[in-house]
This record gives structure tokens, C-alpha cells and sequence, in this order.
């Protein structure tokens, strides 16, 4: 097809095919394998369809492609306003990826409502990937606050004992903290007549906005807070481990590869975006966060006796490394930042299908009921391994290059910073390779152990593509950064004098 | 001259025109209590409902061709524009709605229909008067005959002691807060001389408003404070609603409130009397902070819903709170949007819980919904959609209407309310979200027999699903209506909202 008919209604297809799917599953009679087969196809069909992106993208261009923007509502100011830049391509690309890989992992672990199951997780697809999308600030929040309602459910209908404790939990405290990010937003418009994030921007940017010295702080807080709790930031994490511990194994997986991305992205496209005072002037603080998160996160995780609430842990801990980037506002940092976030969506999101693969088996997350399980699942062993290398951040796999960029660009900002950080990677090699020899090495202590059965096709289809992307990911790391570094130095040109005071401290 | 004016306060024809709606819905009334007697007692329920039914939409059909004649009428004491266009119409949906839902449930109920289905048409009538009268006396008629229907409609499950309570306090209550507003009009006069919104608000503009001036208004507002339900008015919400048949609810949480909320926004913004911001602003925060804060330990659905009411009224309170001219077109226009998007999520929540709640209103608790989301898929996801527009969630008419009024109430730099109202709409959505994960969430523990969804409930039921969706996927209509309503609003009374004392208000910049 030629691509100039196709590029301006690409992001709309990509964004609701999947919600398309969800609609045809509703139709459909509730035959579960016909369901299954299905939502995969329809996943497929989106992946393939984002693939489009990265192939037609100008990796030159920093600004925004694939441009669409429609009048919706006329009173507010609304409109249809999608576009990508090399910032969000990956992270379309990300989620379009680990959906096919999700439907491929619940594909027997789910036997209950196995229809509202895959048409909730294709809601959650589009909805991720609109936020990722839109550039109304208007549409932004509407995604945003629609992976909400989908993941809660997921979690609470489809969990684990804690589930509905857990689903409430992740609900109100993304709620109450993204009311503020409504206010801010609407303050905005109040004072723009606009909810267009690149209009808002200008204006900003060129002073015209009316108030706007006296509320900027409380505008960056407000969008700051909605952000840090989904990242989540310390001391704003405590929700994670619940979710995490109780959600089905393809909601852990796309919460912890997407939805954690939301955050992270949103502080990079809108808290740098729109206000690169107010970043500067609270970088010191946001910074020390990040590396109380790196450094906590990989602590509280070491004593884990759950496997998934370690796993959980050492996204705080991962997640600390990109908003350390984001803040360093280096090219380095913030290239790293966007790294890291790709990376850990591929590593994490395959060490919880490899967890879920265990909990099928076992129907426990409890390091101490394995041991020795190398011998009888040596495929497995070997699968958990590679990801787990790819997580600790070895050299060749995606993990070491995200945090290597980051690391450098906080000694850029900051020595200590860098110092500090850097403890975070050998923290991470601790947890991760102490579990791995905890569950895997020796002999098999639990005679259950002895009899379970090794990875199934369906379940190598889903982790194995995840070991592909991280060894791609970690040889070739420029086909990704080639698309993100102009991005990333459009987002600091807007404010060249702040990131020189930042460097030259 | 003389003569000539004297032929024209003889009502002409365009005068019954223009209450056109209230004269034929007075007339479906009067023939279902006539006929009442001469039916049958088993087929009346059909019967009568569906006159009812046709009553409404013909009432629908009146408005519609009444708009066409926008004007005074009866020396002056109603008028027709797009403002009481807007809440007639919205009044007499809500009706055909609430109507429609009650067959099933007066079925069930074992209720006779004869008067239920009258009453909702006169209350209706009384609503309508209220929403085009611009004569404070003739807004206290239409106050009362809407409030006295209510008052019977509540007490209906007549062998529930629950229901006479309900009945017997929202009477007594009610009558107090009338005479309140009574009380308010009459020092109204005292201090202007006259009882039209017009002339008073003409005669205010000409002199500084007295003490007088104030406590008429005051007064008024605990009378309308109190249909409304709103802080510290709100007292006898949750138990009236409780022993109050469930459509009934849904019929007094919405349209009453509708018309209520038509007669405040008249008085507040054509009698702009300056110094009712703090009163506004404190009952605004007081009601949503309350209601939502009582709502959070309730296990019985239609007290938790009672209490949302009280903090949607707390909501809507947020967009009155404003008092420069430009600001108050955007308050007005949001707060109308507001009650047509509440109408429409509350009533269908209403129908849900009255199909539910079965005979002698026994499942009305937080653990009859248990399950439901796999007992009665349909009927679960039908509520989900309308508790989801109750907390706010983008794609729903309540999250537009929410926005609107917090956008509003930002332009006029009340960031503090606004913040107050954010943060309820937060802890609102945590007892909203007791009931969805009850339905999907929780094993239903007991038996809970839900009957099949009626024809005439399932029309219901998708009238509202489709406006609550249709107000937050296509608000732009709705929203336009409102505007222009609100500018003919503001522009028919001459010391509207500060207008001509002050054209350019302090700190404006343009």
C-alpha cells in the first residue's frame, strides 16, 4: 500500500483495532478457543500494523509524524490530535509487541470468563497505546484514565487471593493522584483556550500565558504527581506489590511493560515538555527520589520471599534508573531514560510470564517451595537465565545499554549521582542472580518439584520473542536510538541555557 | 393606550402556548385518575402506565413546538426561551424514563397504578412551571404542586413503615423548607416592591441592595437548598430515599433537583446580589465533602446513592459560585449540562436498582449485588457504565459535566473550590467502585432471584445508557443548547450577573 495514503490514519488503526477486536468478542458465542485465537490474531494484526511506524518513520526529523488532527468537540476546544515522535514510537511498538505475547501466555491459564478476560485486555491495548498517541492534552487524560478501569478488572476479577484489596488499592491511588493532573490541565485551558499539547507548549514557551509564573509550580506538581505515582516513585510505590503480587500474568506483564511507562513518558513529554523552569528548579529533589527508588526498590526486593513481589520490587528499582535520566537533562540521560524503559518493558514483562509460568505449575510465587528446578525444566532454566541476564544488565542484552546511557548522563549532572546509581546495577545482579540460584541450582529440595512438566510450545512462543528483542536490543541498540536521539535533543533544545546550568553545577 | 394594554393582559393565544407542556400533561393526568376507577385493577397497570407514558411524550412534542414561540406570557409571568425550554424538556424526559421503568416494578410491588402514574404527571406539571416562571409566586406554586406529588410518591410501598417514614419526613421537612422560600419572596417584595425577577432585578440595579435584599436570599436558598439536597440542607436525603419506592427516587433525585437548580439559576444570576459568593462557595465544598464522605460507609445501594446525590449537588453548587458576567455564562451553561448528565446516569442507576430490588424491596444491599456481574451480565455492565459516568470517567456524560463545571469554576480563578471538588470526585469514586467490584468481583453468597429485564425497563435502561454515553462522546450539542440558554438568560435580566454595574470587571485583561 503506498504510505502516503496510509500515514495520516496509521495511528488511528493502530489505536483501535484492537478495540475493534474487543468489540467482535463481545458478539461472539463464548467458545474460548475461537476467543483466543481471536484476540491473538487481532494483536497480531496491530503489531504488525505499529510495524509501519518504525519502517516510514523519519529518523532525522525530531517533531512529531503521522499527524492526525480533527475538530472533535468544538466547545472546549478538543480535537483528535495524534502524532508520534521517536519518543513514543518505541513505546507504541512496545505495547503493540507484548499484547500478542499476553494473549499467547493466558492462552491456558485462563479458564474462567475467558471472553471478558481478552476483551478487557484489548480495551487496555488501545487505551495504552491512545496514551502514547494523542497530543491533546484532553485525549491524553481520556486514555489515560481508561487503562484504569480495564486493569483494575483484570486484577480483580482475574487475580489472586488479595484481588480485590489489590485492584482497589491501584485504583484510587492512580484516581486520586490524576485528579491533580486534571486540574492542572484544566487550568491550562482556562488560561489558553487550548488543549493542545504543542499549541500549550508555544505559549508557554513564548510567555503569553496569562498567571502563569505564580501557577507554574503547582501546574508541574500537579501533572508531577499524577506521573510519580505510576512510574511509581518512591514513596509513592506501595501500591505496585499488591498489584503486581495479585494480578493475572498478562496484567503483570503490561503493567509493568506499559503502564509503567505512562508515568515516565508523561514526565518526559509533559513535565519537561511544558515546563523546563520547573523541571530545573526541582530536578535536585525529583533526582533524590529516583535514587532512594534504585536503591530501596533493589533492597526491599533482595529480602523478598515472593517471586513476584521481588520481580515487582526491582521495577522501583529499574524505574528509578529512567526518571534519574529523564532528570539529568543530558542527551545521554534522556536517550538512556527511553532505553531503560523499552528494555525493562521487554525483560520484566518476560521474567512475570516466566514467574506465571511457574505459578501454573505450582500455584505459588514462594522462592523457598523451588529448588534444584534446572534438572527437571532445563529449557526453562535456560529461558529464566537469559532474561534475568538481560534484567541484571550484562553486556549484549538490552539492559546494560539503558543504564549505561542513564548512568553517564547522571555523572554529567551530578557525580554523586552517577556513584549512587551505579550501586543500583550491582544491587540488581544481587537479587536477580540470588533468586535464579535459589530457585534453579542444586538439588530438587521439594519432591513435588520433581515432576513438573518443562515449557510448553504456546509458552516458548511468549518468552522467546522477548529474549530475541533483548539480544537484538543489546547488539544493535542504535536501530532504537537512531529514532530517539533527535526526539530527545528536540525536547532539550526547547531549554539549551537551563540544561548548561544543570551540567556546568 | 390605554385600552390596548388592557386587551393585552387578556391571555391570548400564544399565551397558552407557551404552557402548552403543563396544560396537556395536566390533562393526561386528569384522565388516568378518571379512568382509574373504571378499569380493571389487574390490566390497569398496563393501561394507565402507557397513558402516562404517551402523556409524557406528548408533553415532549408541546415543548418542542413551544419553543417556536419564545416570549411573556399571562402578564408576564412566564417566559419561553431556550432556558425553560431546555429544563421542560429535560423534566419531562426524565419522566417518560422514570415511567417507563416503573411498570415492571409496580408489578412486582404489587402497587396499584392509577394515582402513582397522575402524580408523576402533576409533579411534572409543577416542575415545568417552575422552569418558566419568572414570577417568585408563581414559582412557589409550581414548587409546591411538584413538591406535594413527591411527598405521596414517596410514602407508595404502603405497607413498608420504612416508606410512610420516608414519606412523613420529606413531607414535613419539605413543607419547613417551602415556607422558608415563602418567607424569602415576601421580604423580596418588601424590599423591591415587586415579586417578577425582572422588575426586582431592574429595581436592585437602581439602588444598593439592603439587608433586606440578603436575607431574602438567604431564605430562599435553604427553601431551595433543601429540594436540591444540599449541605447543610441535606439531612433528610438518605432516609427518604430509602423507604422511597426505587423509581420514585430516581424520579425525585433527578427532576425536582433539575427544576430546583432551573429556579436558583434564574434567582442567583438575574438577582445578582453581591455577597452570596461565600455562601455558594461554602455550601458547594460543604456538600460534596459530605455527601461523599457519607457515602463512603453506606451498604445499602439507595442510601449510598442518596449520599452521592447529595454530593452531586455539591458539584452542580461549584458552577453558581460565579459573579462575573463572562464567568457566569460559563457557570450557568455547566451547571445545565450538569443536571441533564446527572439525569441521565442517576435515573438509569435507579432503574437498575428498582429491577433488582424486587419484591418488597429486599435487595437493595451491598451484598445482593454480589455476583451479579456473572448471574446477569447485561444488567451489571448496564450499571457499570452509569456508576463509571457517577465518578467522572472520560467517555461518559458525567465526566463532561464534571469537567465543565471544574473548567468553569478554573476561568473564574476559584482554584480552591475546584481543588475540594477533585479531590471529592477521588474519594467519590471509591464507594462507586464498591459496587462494580461486588458485581465482578465477589461471589454472591446467597440467592438473589433476578427476574427477566422487561420491555418497557429495557427501554429505560437504553435510553439512559445512550444519553449518558451520548453527553460524553457528542457533548457538543447539549453544550451549545446550554450556552445559548445561558446567554438569553443573562441577557433577558437587565442586572444580570453584574452586567451593567460592572461591563468590565476588575482584572480582566482584555
Amino acid at each position: 500500500m503506498n504510505t502516503d495514503t496510509l500515514s495520516p490514519y496509521i495511528l488511528t488503526l493502530v489505536t483501535f483495532v484492537p478495540l475493534g477486536g474487543a468489540l467482535l468478542l463481545t458478539v461472539l458465542p463464548r467458545r474460548d478457543r475461537d476467543i483466543r485465537v481471536i484476540a491473538f490474531l487481532v494483536s497480531l494484526i496491530t503489531f504488525g500494523l505499529s510495524l509501519h511506524l518504525p519502517v516510514y518513520f523519519h529518523r532525522a526529523i525530531g517533531g512529531f509524524q503521522f499527524e492526525i488532527d480533527k475538530s472533535w468537540i468544538s466547545t472546549p476546544n478538543i480535537h483528535y490530535h495524534m502524532a508520534i515522535d521517536g519518543i513514543s514510537l518505541w513505546l507504541v511498538v512496545l505495547t503493540t509487541f507484548l499484547t500478542p505475547l499476553c494473549v499467547l501466555i493466558s492462552w491456558k491459564t485462563v479458564h474462567e470468563r475467558v471472553k471478558e478476560f481478552f476483551i478487557l485486555l484489548l480495551i487496555l491495548e488501545t487505551a495504552l497505546i491512545g496514551v502514547f498517541t494523542s497530543l491533546d492534552l484532553f485525549l491524553f487524560y481520556f486514555f489515560w484514565e481508561a487503562t484504569l478501569i480495564p486493569m483494575a478488572l483484570l486484577i480483580g476479577v482475574f487475580g489472586h487471593e488479595r484481588k480485590v484489596y489489590a485492584a482497589v488499592k491501584f485504583f484510587m491511588y492512580t484516581m486520586i493522584a490524576s485528579v491533580f493532573m486534571l486540574a492542572a490541565i484544566l487550568w491550562l485551558y482556562a488560561h489558553t483556550g487550548s488543549f493542545d499539547f504543542v499549541v500549550i507548549r508555544d505559549l508557554i514557551a513564548r510567555g503569553q500565558v496569562s498567571n502563569f509564573p505564580a501557577a507554574a509550580q503547582w501546574l508541574f506538581l500537579g501533572f508531577f504527581v499524577a506521573f510519580a505515582v505510576k512510574v511509581p516513585l518512591f514513596p509513592f510505590h506501595t501500591w505496585l506489590p499488591d498489584a503486581h503480587v495479585e494480578a493475572p500474568t498478562a496484567g503483570s506483564v503490561l503493567l509493568a511493560g506499559v503502564l509503567l511507562k505512562m508515568g515516565t513518558y508523561g514526565m518526559l513529554r509533559f513535565n519537561l515538555g511544558l515546563f523546563p523552569e520547573q523541571a530545573r528548579k526541582n530536578a535536585s529533589w525529583i533526582m533524590a527520589l529516583a535514587l532512594i527508588g534504585i536503591i530501596y526498590g533493589a533492597l526491599v526486593a533482595m529480602v523478598q520471599p515472593n517471586m513476584k513481589k521481588l520481580i515487582a520490587y526491582s521495577s522501583v528499582s529499574h524505574l528509578g534508573f529512567v526518571v534519574l535520566g529523564i532528570f539529568s537533562f543530558t542527551q545521554s540521560g534522556l536517550n538512556g531514560a527511553m532505553f531503560v524503559m523499552l528494555a525493562h518493558g521487554i525483560s520484566t514483562g518476560g521474567l512475570f510470564m516466566l514467574a506465571g509460568i511457574l505459578h501454573e505449575r505450582r500455584h505459588t510465587y514462594e522462592i523457598s517451595e523451588f529448588g534444584g528446578l534446572a534438572t527437571p525444566m532445563p529449557v526453562y532454566a535456560i529461558s529464566y537465565l537469559f532474561i534475568v541476564l538481560a534484567s541484571v544488565g550484562l553486556p549484549l542484552l538490552n539492559g546494560f545499554v539503558g543504564e549505561f546511557l542513564v548512568l553517564n548522563g547522571a555523572f554529567q549532572a551530578r557525580p554523586i549521582y552517577g556513584i549512587l546509581g551505579a550501586t543500583g546495577v550491582i544491587w540488581s545482579a544481587c537479587y536477580l542472580l540470588w533468586m535464579f540460584q535459589r530457585v534453579f541450582y542444586g538439588k530438587v529440595t521439594h519432591p513435588l518439584n520433581n515432576g513438573l512438566a518443562d515449557m510448553l510450545g504456546f509458552e516458548k512462543a511468549a518468552v522467546w520473542p522477548c529474549a530475541v528483542a533483548a539480544l537484538l536490543m543489546g547488539v544493535a541498540p542504535i536501530l532504537w536510538l537512531g529514532a530517539i536521539d533527535p526526539a530527545v535533543q528536540a525536547t532539550l533544545n526547547a531549554f539549551p541555557q537551563i540544561v548548561s546550568k544543570v551540567v556546568g553545577q | 393606550m390605554m385600552p390596548l394594554a388592557q386587551i393585552q393582559a387578556i391571555p391570548q393565544g400564544a399565551d397558552y402556548i407557551r404552557i402548552l407542556p403543563e396544560l396537556i400533561l395536566s390533562i393526561f393526568g386528569i384522565v388516568i385518575m378518571v379512568l382509574d376507577p373504571l378499569v380493571d385493577e389487574e390490566k390497569s397497570q398496563k393501561t394507565l402506565g402507557l397513558i402516562g407514558f404517551i402523556g409524557t411524550l406528548a408533553g415532549l412534542a408541546s415543548t418542542w413546538y413551544m419553543a417556536e414561540f419564545p416570549g411573556l406570557a399571562f402578564s408576564n409571568t412566564i417566559r419561553v426561551d431556550g432556558f425553560s425550554v431546555f429544563f421542560n424538556f429535560l423534566v419531562i424526559a426524565i419522566a417518560a424514563v422514570v415511567i417507563l421503568s416503573s411498570f415492571e416494578y409496580l408489578a412486582v410491588q404489587r402497587i396499584r397504578a392509577g394515582e402513582y402514574y397522575a402524580l408523576i404527571l402533576f409533579s411534572v406539571v409543577g416542575m415545568s412551571v417552575m422552569s418558566s416562571a419568572v414570577e417568585l409566586v408563581l414559582i412557589f406554586i409550581g414548587l409546591e404542586i411538584s413538591s406535594i406529588s413527591t411527598y405521596i410518591l414517596a410514602g407508595f410501598r404502603r405497607n413498608e413503615a420504612s416508606s410512610a417514614e420516608s414519606s412523613l419526613k420529606y413531607f414535613l421537612l419539605g413543607s419547613f423548607a417551602t415556607a422558608f422560600f415563602l418567607y424569602g419572596v415576601a421580604l423580596m417584595f418588601g424590599a423591591t416592591g415587586s415579586t417578577n425577577i425582572d422588575i426586582i432585578s431592574q429595581r436592585l440595579l437602581a439602588s444598593r441592595p439592603e439587608m433586606l435584599v440578603y436575607t431574602s436570599m438567604a431564605l430562599m436558598f435553604v427553601g431551595l437548598g433543601f429540594k436540591v439536597a444540599a449541605a447543610p440542607f441535606h439531612v433528610w436525603t438518605p432516609d427518604v430515599y430509602e423507604g422511597a419506592p426505587a423509581p420514585v427516587v430516581g424520579f425525585m433525585s433527578t427532576a425536582p433537583k433539575a427544576a430546583a437548580f432551573a429556579v436558583l439559576l434564574r434567582v442567583v444570576f438575574s438577582i445578582n446580589v453581591p455577597g452570596r459568593f461565600w455562601f455558594l462557595w461554602v455550601a458547594a465544598a460543604l456538600s460534596m465533602t459530605l455527601g461523599n464522605i457519607g457515602a463512603l460507609v453506606q451498604n445499602n445501594v439507595k442510601r449510598l446513592l442518596a449520599y452521592s446525590s447529595i454530593a452531586h449537588a455539591g458539584y452542580l453548587l461549584v458552577a453558581f459560585a460565579m459573579t462575573t458576567p463572562d464567568t457566569s455564562l460559563n457557570g450557568i451553561s455547566a451547571a445545565m449540562f450538569y443536571t441533564a448528565a446527572y439525569a441521565a446516569m442517576n435515573v438509569g442507576a435507579f432503574a437498575v436498582v428498582s429491577h433488582l430490588a424486587n419484591a418488597g424491596e429486599r435487595y437493595v444491599n451491598l451484598e445482593d449485588y454480589e455476583g451479579l456481574g456473572r448471574t446477569s451480565p447485561l444488567l451489571a455492565a448496564t450499571l457499570t457504565v452509569f456508576l463509571l459516568s457517577l465518578i467522572g470517567i472520560p467517555m461518559t456524560g458525567g465526566f463532561f459535566a464534571k469537567f465543565y463545571v471544574f473548567s468553569a469554576a478554573l476561568r473564574a480563578n476559584l482554584i480552591w473550590l475546584t481543588i475540594i471538588g477533585v479531590l471529592n470526585s477521588a474519594i467519590g469514586a471509591y464507594y462507586y467502585l464498591r459496587i462494580i467490584v461486588a458485581m465482578y468481583m465477589r461471589e454472591s453468597r446467597k440467592e438473589v432471584p433476578v427476574g427477566p429485564i422487561s420491555l418497557g425497563l429495557g427501554l429505560a435502561l437504553a435510553i439512559s445508557f445512550v444519553a449518558t454515553l451520548y453527553l460524553g462522546i457528542l457533548p457538543n450539542r447539549v453544550l451549545q443548547i446550554s450556552q445559548h440558554s445561558a446567554h438569553e438568560l443573562v441577557q433577558a435580566a437587565p442586572g444580570a450577573a453584574g452586567v451593567a454595574q460592572n461591563p468590565r470587571p476588575i482584572g480582566s485583561t482584555n
